[in-house]
């Protein structure tokens, strides 16, 4: 990962699979990002941190385009999202696993009717071949006796468990996980985050992961940045970053 | 405050724009549609009867007085089947179903809303506009003047039985009076408008639920707001199309 200090929109190398360019985003009168350009490698897990209210949810909403920037141009895929039709973005979006804060599973399903909604409609499987698929990705979690629970039913971890066996329910390229183990008790932040890291490495999955959870971070992060006051403030590896002096870096780390 | 009215005003039109413009377009959501339908209508229907049967029997029992003191006894069903089919049947219904239906539309979507489950519908490309909003606008749309249906004739019923028990007139005397001063396209206009009523709750519902911003408190806001205008522009509505009906040569 390194980051981008180019304006002009040019396509990014084959190796890069999401570049943020010059991304700037404001709330009315508040800019919270002010110019963020990221590179993320293909197969790799990069780790953004930074303090509360810094915008890392908000840069990670940008490359689904959940979000759109005031200025910038987002690449995934060597395409840029501003340009693609609706098509082409749905399409593109099957590719990408978004492992969200609070899990964000749909409440008034099970969670094997939470993965079936999603197979159903973009793959052509039957039932047979949709439960054995859901199977397999409980299986994966740990969660394989769930599959008939509610959301409700299930502790913060599991439910974190089964929203991640959801987001890649159809194998994707990218995972995005934003604070993926916040609230969690430090056995089940080491059980998620390992999960993360497994993916990358016997799926070569592409993780974008949102955190200040230090042990995540140190288990999952091939690298990382730090946002601040609405910029990328430094960026390497995580021992790096450790190490940095400058003050907002410091406080976060406690060094 | 007028700044932040024509804001809201404007992202309710547009909403409704949306959903003119992709309610044809793929993907078809048949089941969940069936299922909104009977949640609308088969759960509603309960409240809808006992909406029309004290209409029935409570004007039955107001209006007998004031008749038989001009001696027009025999109009009571006239005026019953006139007042319930064409106005108090589909307003009544439909702002009771504004208050079941509205409220329950703009907390669900709203607490789906902050809880994220629609931004991973977004990201998964499910189509959360299909599946959550046409589908309600759309049972809303159908179910309304079904229910409005079952209201007039429950109204009926129980207007008859009352007026039997008042005065025992015989069955036949009171249908043939009661739609002696009906026509087809009284029933039509009357029960054809609470379509639009329903497309009314569904999209404000809908709209204020979606567009939720915050936590659970904009939730109950959103919720209550959605009875609330959605109550309004019911009751606005129905003025604007009684004058613009009564423009069509054989409706008065």
């Amino acid at each position: 990962m390194v980051t981008n200090e180019e304006s002009a929109p040019r396509p990014p190398p084959q190796n890069i699979l999401i570049r943020l360019q010059d991304i700037h985003k404001a709330f009315g009168t508040r800019s919270v990002l002010r110019g963020v350009s990221l590179d993320v490698e293909r197969g790799t897990s990069v780790v953004v941190m930074g303090g509360s209210g810094t915008g890392k949810s908000v840069l990670i909403k940008h490359v689904v385009r959940l979000m759109r920037p005031d200025s910038g141009v987002v690449w995934v895929g060597g395409r840029r999202l501003d340009r693609m039709s609706e098509k082409e973005l749905d399409a593109l979006r099957l590719g990408i696993g978004y492992l969200f804060q609070g899990g964000a599973l749909f409440d008034s399903m099970t969670v094997a009717q939470n993965m079936d909604f999603i197979l159903r409609r973009h793959t052509s499987l039957d039932w047979r071949a949709r439960a054995e698929s859901i199977k397999e990705a409980l299986a994966w979690v740990e969660l394989g006796d769930k599959a008939g629970q509610f959301p409700a039913e299930l502790s913060g971890g599991q439910r974190k468990r089964a929203a991640l066996a959801r987001s890649i329910i159809l194998g994707p390229d990218i995972l995005l996980c934003d604070e993926p183990t916040t609230g969690l008790d430090p056995a089940a932040v080491r059980t998620v985050s390992s999960l993360i890291k497994r993916l990358r490495e016997e799926r070569g999955v592409t993780a974008v992961t949102i955190t200040h959870d230090l042990l995540c971070a140190d288990i999952i992060a091939d690298s990382a940045c730090f946002l601040h006051g609405g910029n990328v403030i430094a960026s390497g590896r995580l021992a790096r970053l450790r190490n940095n002096p400058h003050p907002a870096l410091r406080n976060f780390f406690g060094t | 405050m007028w700044l932040d009215f024509l804001h809201r005003a404007g992202g309710l039109a547009g909403f409704a724009w949306a959903f003119v413009r992709r309610c044809l377009r793929r993907p078809r959501e048949g089941r969940e549609l069936f299922r909104q339908m009977d949640e609308a209508g088969v759960k509603s229907l309960i409240l809808v009867l006992v909406t029309g049967l004290s209409i029935g029997v409570v004007l039955s029992m107001q209006s007998r007085g004031t008749l038989a003191r001009f001696g027009a006894e025999m109009v009571l069903p006239t005026m019953l089947a006139l007042s319930v089919i064409k106005e108090i049947g589909p307003v009544l219904t439909s702002l009771v179903l504004a208050g079941r239906l509205g409220a329950g539309m703009a907390a669900e979507l709203g607490s789906m809303r902050v809880t994220e489950q629609i931004d991973a519908m977004e990201v998964a490309a499910l189509k959360p506009f299909h599946f959550l909003v046409i589908t309600r606008v759309a049972a809303c749309m159908v179910m309304f003047p079904v229910l409005t249906i079952c209201c007039d004739i429950v109204a009926l019923a129980g207007g008859y039985l009352e007026t039997v028990l008042a005065t025992g007139m015989d069955y036949r005397l009171f249908i043939d009076n009661a739609f002696s001063g009906l026509r087809i396209s009284d029933l039509v206009v009357s029960t054809g408008k609470t379509s639009i009523f329903g497309f009314i709750v569904g999209i404000v519902s809908c709209y204020l639920g979606y567009t939720v911003r915050g936590g659970t408190a904009d939730v109950g806001r959103a919720a209550m707001q959605a009875v609330v205008l959605s109550s309004l522009l019911i009751l606005v509505a129905n003025v604007m199309i009684v004058r613009l009906t009564l423009l069509i040569p054989g409706v008065d």
